[in-house]
């Protein structure tokens, strides 16, 4: 029951990630998305490893090339722009990119409180409309007799029940 | 310096001794096991001279930044400079400042590490023209 639950609000959120959308294949080609390669060394966004083992981009276009060129000359002749390019050419995400949060935990959250309201309702109406009386034994008169009876068998004088009646006065203390 | 600060229990009882040895005994003769451990100068030495390998190729780069960023230390400058140095023999730029953004992600909460790293580095960086990713705006998102 609340696995199905947790599958439903994963497919609500649309939070189903695709395995390819950090691998080079995405900039590499635009046919299926949904595969990638696993035999050959794959691009990925990881903190402690800086330099992965290829670029993110590895069909370069005439404009990249041409860049990549200009790379192997003195680096104080790129232009600013260059050097962003350069860096996300072999970068798909910056360190802060990547260790940057997102607000999952919001939607995960709120779908939490959600379902345990409406499991809430749930509650109320099935103790509402399906369950029926309570036994008598648990009406007014009939706890009020009992209680008469434990109070006369001196239940727990000591510190409990019957400790809290006062006999003399015929009175809970 | 830093990496006496930030290593582990391990050798935490080594950064006791980095001011001032209560005896003279090298280090080689303490007991914490029965190898011989390495200095910090060795350390450094021996990243400096892998990475100052004129023919150093791309995968060697790559493993031995990605291995040194393992370790729980932040690099010292002149690790660091050899590498930026690799990174130009090798022409990648884009290499030189993910390992900028690297040493500061390294440092952790030490916010006074990078700065420092920097202001080490800054005539290197000057002198190949390597952007800091502030200047590129990429420490922002």
């Amino acid at each position: 029951m609340l696995s199905s639950r947790a599958l439903v609000r994963g497919l609500q959120s649309g939070l189903w990630r695709r395995v390819s959308t950090t691998s080079g294949m995405k900039a590499a080609h635009a046919q299926d998305l949904d595969v990638i390669d696993c035999s050959v060394p794959q691009y990925n966004n990881r903190r402690d490893t800086p330099l992965p083992d290829v670029p993110f981009v590895q069909n370069l276009n005439a404009e990249q090339k041409k860049l990549k060129e200009k790379e192997k000359g003195p680096w104080t002749n790129l232009t600013k722009e260059e050097k962003l390019a350069l860096y996300r050419l072999s970068h798909e995400l910056s360190y802060a990119e990547m260790k940057k949060g997102s607000d999952e935990w919001k939607t995960v959250i709120g779908g939490v409180f959600f379902f345990l309201g409406f499991t809430g309702l749930l509650v109320w109406w099935q103790r509402a409309y399906v369950f029926g009386d309570v036994p008598r034994t648990l009406s007014p008169e009939w706890i009020e007799m009992q209680t008469k009876r434990m109070l006369d068998m001196r239940v727990n004088p000591v510190g409990g029940f019957s400790a809290k009646w006062d006999y003399e006065k015929n009175q809970w203390k | 310096m830093f990496r006496a600060a930030l290593r582990l229990s391990v050798s935490g009882a080594r950064s006791l001794t980095r001011s001032p040895p209560q005896y003279a005994a090298p280090l080689a003769a303490r007991c914490y096991s029965h190898g011989k451990q390495e200095t910090d100068e060795e350390f450094d030495a021996r990243w400096i001279t892998y990475f100052n390998k004129p023919d150093i190729d791309a995968w060697e780069l790559r493993k031995g930044m990605n291995t040194l960023i393992g370790y729980d230390l932040v690099p010292e400058p002149k690790i660091l400079d050899a590498a930026l140095r690799a990174c130009r023999r090798l022409n990648d730029l884009a290499s030189a400042i993910r390992i900028l953004e690297a040493v500061k992600d390294k440092s952790g909460p030490h916010k006074d590490i990078y700065p420092y790293v920097i202001q080490e580095l800054r005539p290197t960086l000057t002198e190949l023209g390597i952007p800091t990713p502030e200047e590129l705006g990429i420490d922002k998102v």
